[in-house]
């Protein structure tokens, strides 16, 4: 979640949602995302919602117990039965908690909804916050995938990038992850990282895939406002990642993993089959519903979507008083959705059905098409989808297509 | 001791009491500082309102610390000293600019007036507006007073210039005056002595009404004032108006004086100086320079009126937010009704769409206008490159005055005729060198070189007037480490080796950065905006050649190399109302975006690339 919140109007203290956010809701799948704002130290280009300790101002087990009333209150709004088809515990890291307390927030999503049978329940972990044994309870506990910060595993990388973990530890947590019995286990990769070579880079990536995993995330390293990396930058410390070299990591990646058998499915991740893909990040692009549990955690119902007020303290406060821990919310109006659909459909593997673009769309798909970022077999079956260069460029074919 | 009863009646007061003057300098030599003196010592302003500088009301003249527009005032005042102590008159003060854009202004002041205080810096001497100005001031045959201002600074040197600006007007050493604008040294002697000078206004007070339009002013909420200086007859406030030029008949609103704010009064009498009313909306129904006489009883002949001042540089304003055209036209006008240096008609530009191409007096005057375009009016422009005016004659023998390069005919020229200016430039004699030089590699040619005394000295050139608007008076004066100053005035036409440079993006021609150049600059200024473009432009998502030309010829390029990504490729997690309004926005900025063939523009990269890096403000300002 990143450090900022949108603007919108203020939420209604009872949480409550408007009745046509509701309409049709138990035919729209439904997940759970949990927001663990803690990390050991923050990495100098992080501007997620996470503390630590000293800054926190909540300890963990009060954070436990607002994280656990908000799952109560998120019952209450919501009313009717849901099957939960995804379960996702992001950060901060969330196996700075205890694992006993995350088989405890899970259960509570089980009691509160149910899980549905086949249901993908992640966690993120930092490398160096897992060992066998709390993978092992994780799973036990009915944690079906972990995704873990790997980022490179070039030395200097690492270091400027402010990680805690060694250079080998990311890989080597992967390969306990599957030992704990954990099927779908994805590495996130940072690249452009001012001083990593083209080399740097390949490394990473092998060891990624030489890992054994069926799943990589790989990011384009941003320099966030308010960051410690962007005051770097600013004084002239370090360079602005340059465009050109994230480009060139890319095309690498795209290369490397899908000759070790991942393929794209949406810009920045790639997975073995459909089996290995993220179904809760699928449930954010393709227009699902979801609770946002914890600080700052974003929600989406039916057309409404809301975050949660940022300060750990604030929300658990909030949430003790049973008044919603929603800083605001905006009801999305046809044209939003549109734009939202268009957004993050483009960004998929699957793109998004040419009968399905509005005003200026069609023209601009075909000057996208004639300018090599549609593919040409994909828009003749009716679909607009990336081409490899398209995809470096989706940004700009979106707005296009938005004209 | 301001008035003497009963002297200080408009309309009543006889016309030997009145003394009508201008008062006259280089930028900044204190005129504005010594206007607000006499108004303290005349009593005018009350001491609770008064602030420096009080005759500069406009806030861009304010913030300039510069006087754009002339101001009248009538100030009464009876003699404190020597012959005729105790005297009673009435003085009509007119405080004028002094940079040279707005020699326009000084020169209908002048011929509201019998008399002109020049003033001069004492620690800067005689500077190149003073010169321009005095000879304005002679040619309209009016009685000189020499004064040397400021001097309470450490640095004045009051005998010195004081032999300077008697050996300039021809009189005696003794004869010039010297006052401190700042502490009020010498001003009332200055006051007495304005009395005792300068003629009192000749007229005849039983023929029909003439008098002289010097100014129009657009107000909002009094509609068009008109200030009149009266020549012969009177004007009463009972009386119809015409206009002798146009023959329109006017009912009289309000007759009044400035003091310095606006009195009203029955009757305007010979010699007088005052403002009327007459109710219509639109200034050119009251025309600077125009007669006005009594409907009754109208005058035969009218007073000689002015010359309309010339454009001497043109560039296209064009609204970044294209749906504001309507609201430029309409703010032109009304600028205009204060303005009548201001000119300008519709244009278009494929790049820019629809705008005005406009004339100004010079750079300062299009900076002015901008300005006071953008925060009166609310509106955000672009200004394209100021441009002189050319007369292109065809092989044929067809004639075309291109005010707009872009416009420049293509087709067989014979010949092109670019404007000349009357170029003088004031320094010490340490810098004749580096001034030559300047001079010469702006196609100058010297026309003669004059000690003013024994250290300054007075260069006189003729220079194609595109040479020297736009950073001439920069380079001079960092050459001539401040020192030097600068005046010109239009010196007609001349043929030149001019060519147009076309700049070209992916083959289309950006008709806003078109220009006209000597054929020997061409190459510069191809390198330079080409230059300049390429990094300006956002790179596209594909190659984008930036090319200059002159016809079908490139004479420079550079390349803007395509963008290899465009994508946010970050985990953003479930905040996507962030991620959409990101994209909102840079859709908004997208429409902001010129669009030159399928290359994206920003507003920005045409404001930059069309801005000449000089500050017009300064044009004509010496060193402090
Ligand atoms: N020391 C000193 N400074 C003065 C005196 N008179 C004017 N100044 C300063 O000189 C500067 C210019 O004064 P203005 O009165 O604005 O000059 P101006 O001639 O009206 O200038 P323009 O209208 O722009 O031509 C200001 O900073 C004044 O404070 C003086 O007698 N002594
Ligand atoms: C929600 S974060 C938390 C994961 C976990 N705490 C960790 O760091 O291992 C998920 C991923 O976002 C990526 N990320 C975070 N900040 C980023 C930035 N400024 N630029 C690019 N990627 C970033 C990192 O790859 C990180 O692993
Ligand atoms: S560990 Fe992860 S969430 Fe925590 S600061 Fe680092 S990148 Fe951010
Ligand atoms: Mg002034």
């Amino acid at each position: 979640m990143p450090a900022t919140l949108p603007d919108g109007e203020p939420m209604p203290p009872t949480g409550e949602l408007p009745g046509s956010a509701l309409d049709g809701a138990a035919d729209r799948p439904f997940g759970v995302y949990l927001h663990v704002p803690f990390c050991a130290s923050r990495c100098g280009y992080c501007d997620f919602n996470t503390y630590t300790p000293t800054e926190s101002g909540l300890d963990q087990t009060d954070y436990v117990t607002a994280a656990l009333a908000e799952i109560a209150f998120a019952r209450r709004v919501l009313g009717t039965d849901r099957p939960v088809r995804t379960v996702f515990v992001g950060g901060g890291t969330p196996t700075l908690l205890p694992p006993g307390d995350l088989a405890r927030l899970l259960a509570a999503i089980d009691d509160a909804w149910g899980l549905a049978p086949d249901a993908e329940v992640t966690t993120e972990a930092n490398p160096e916050s897992v060992n066998p044994a709390s993978l092992k309870t994780l799973r036990e506990a009915g944690f079906t995938r972990i995704s873990l910060g790997m980022q490179s595993t070039a030395p200097h990388v690492l270091r400027l990038l402010e990680r805690r973990h060694t250079p080998g530890r990311a890989a080597e947590a992967a390969q306990e992850a599957r030992a704990a019995g954990f099927e779908h286990v994805n590495l996130d990769l940072i690249y452009g990282t001012p001083g990593e070579t083209a080399a740097d880079f390949d490394r990473s990536l092998a060891a990624a895939v030489a890992a054994g995993v069926d799943h990589v995330s790989a990011y384009s390293l941003i320099v966030e406002e308010g960051t410690r990396l962007a005051g770097r930058v600013r004084r002239g410390e370090v360079p602005m990642p340059s465009d050109d070299v994230a480009a060139d990591r890319y095309l690498a990646a795209e290369t490397a993993l899908d000759a070790a058998g991942l393929h794209w499915y949406e810009v920045s991740n790639w997975a073995a089959d459909d089996a290995a893909r993220c179904a809760h990040n699928l449930l954010y692009w393709t227009g699902g519903d979801w609770w946002g549990i914890g600080p700052g955690a974003h929600s989406h119902v039916g057309g409404v979507r809301w975050w949660n007020v940022k300060r750990p303290a604030h929300y658990a406060k909030l949430i003790a008083e049973g008044v919603s821990p929603g800083a605001g919310r905006e009801l999305l109006t046809g044209e939003d959705r549109y734009v939202e659909d268009v957004m993050l459909r483009l960004r998929l593997a699957s793109g998004i059905a040419l009968a399905d673009l509005r005003d200026g769309g069609p023209p601009a798909a075909r000057t996208a098409l004639a300018d090599g970022l549609l593919d040409p077999h994909e828009y003749a079956a009716g679909r607009a989808v990336l081409t490899l260069r398209g995809r470096l460029l989706a940004d700009a074919v979106i707005r296009d297509l938005l004209t | 001791m301001p008035a003497t009863p009963g002297v200080n009646q408009p309309g009543a007061t006889d016309s030997g009491a009145i003394r009508n003057f201008c008062i006259i300098a280089h930028i900044d030599h204190g005129k504005s500082t010594l206007a607000d003196r006499m108004l303290q010592l005349t009593e005018v302003v009350d001491p609770r309102q008064m602030r420096a500088q009080y005759l500069d009301r406009m806030d861009i003249e304010r913030e300039r610390g510069i006087t754009i527009k002339s101001q009248a005032v009538r100030m009464p005042w009876t003699i404190r000293e020597g012959e005729r102590a105790g005297d009673g008159a009435v003085l009509n003060m007119i405080d004028t600019p002094g940079h040279v854009d707005f020699t326009y202004e000084v020169s209908r002041s002048l011929a509201a007036c019998e008399g002109a205080v020049l003033l001069v810096d004492a620690a800067q001497g005689i500077e190149a507006q003073t010169l321009a100005n005095l000879y304005l001031a002679m040619e309209n045959d009016l009685t000189i007073i020499p004064v040397l201002n400021k001097i309470d600074l450490p640095a004045a040197q009051p005998e010195k210039y004081a032999e300077e600006l008697a050996n300039l007007v021809g009189c005696l050493p003794e004869e010039v005056l010297k006052v401190s604008g700042k502490t009020g040294v010498g001003v009332p002697h200055l006051l007495d002595e304005i009395v005792r000078r300068l003629p009192a206004p000749v007229g005849d007070a039983q023929a029909p009404a003439r008098a002289m339009i010097f100014d129009s002013v657009y107000d909002i909420y009094r509609g068009v004032v008109t200030y009149v200086r009266v020549v012969d007859g009177h004007i009463s406030a009972r009386d119809r108006i015409k206009m002798m030029s146009t023959g329109a008949v006017h009912e009289l609103l309000e007759l009044g004086v400035i003091s310095p704010e606006p009195v009203k009064s029955g009757a305007l009498g010979v010699g007088e100086v005052g403002y009327l009313i007459t109710g219509v909306k639109d200034v050119r129904q009251s025309r600077v320079g125009d007669t006005v006489t009594i409907n009754t009883r109208p005058a035969a002949e009218s007073l000689g009126g002015y010359k309309d001042p010339k454009p001497m540089v043109y560039s296209g304003l064009y609204p970044i937010d294209g749906s504001d055209y309507p609201d430029l036209r309409e703010a032109l006008d009304k600028l205009k009704l204060n303005d009548a240096a201001l000119v300008y008609e519709p244009e278009s530009s494929a790049a820019l769409g629809f705008g005005f191409r406009c004339g100004f007096l010079g750079l300062l005057h299009l900076e002015i206008i901008q300005e006071r375009l953008e925060r009166e009016f609310g509106l955000d422009l672009i200004a394209t490159a100021p441009n002189v005016v050319y007369r292109v004659v065809m092989d044929d023998g067809k004639e075309v005055v291109v005010t707009n390069p872009s416009e420049y005919p293509v087709g067989k020229v014979a010949e092109v005729y670019e404007p000349t200016a009357r170029v003088t430039v004031l320094a010490p004699n340490d810098y004749v060198g580096t001034i030559m030089e300047l001079c010469q590699g702006r196609r100058g040619v010297l026309l003669g070189m004059d000690y003013l005394s024994a250290d300054r000295v007075e260069l006189r050139y003729t220079l194609p007037l595109g040479e020297i608007i736009f950073d001439f008076f920069d380079q001079l004066k960092s050459r001539t480490k401040g020192y030097a100053s600068l005046d010109y005035e239009p010196a007609g036409e001349q043929a030149a080796e001019l060519v147009k440079v076309d700049i070209l993006l992916q083959g289309e021609t950006v008709d806003a950065f078109s220009a006209i150049v000597h054929k020997d600059k061409a190459y510069n200024y191809g390198t330079t905006i080409a230059a300049k473009l390429q990094k300006l432009i956002p790179r596209q998502q594909f190659e984008v050649p930036i090319q200059a030309a002159i016809g079908s010829r490139i004479i420079a390029r550079e390349t803007i190399r395509a963008i290899r990504k465009d994508v946010l490729a970050k985990c953003y997690g479930g905040d996507i109302s962030r991620k959409r309004k990101l994209l909102e926005k840079q859709k908004e900025g997208k429409k902001r975006m010129k669009m030159v063939g399928r290359v994206e523009v920003p507003q920005e990269a045409f404001i930059a690339a069309l801005s000449t890096s000089d500050s017009a403000g300064d044009a004509g300002k010496s060193k402090k």
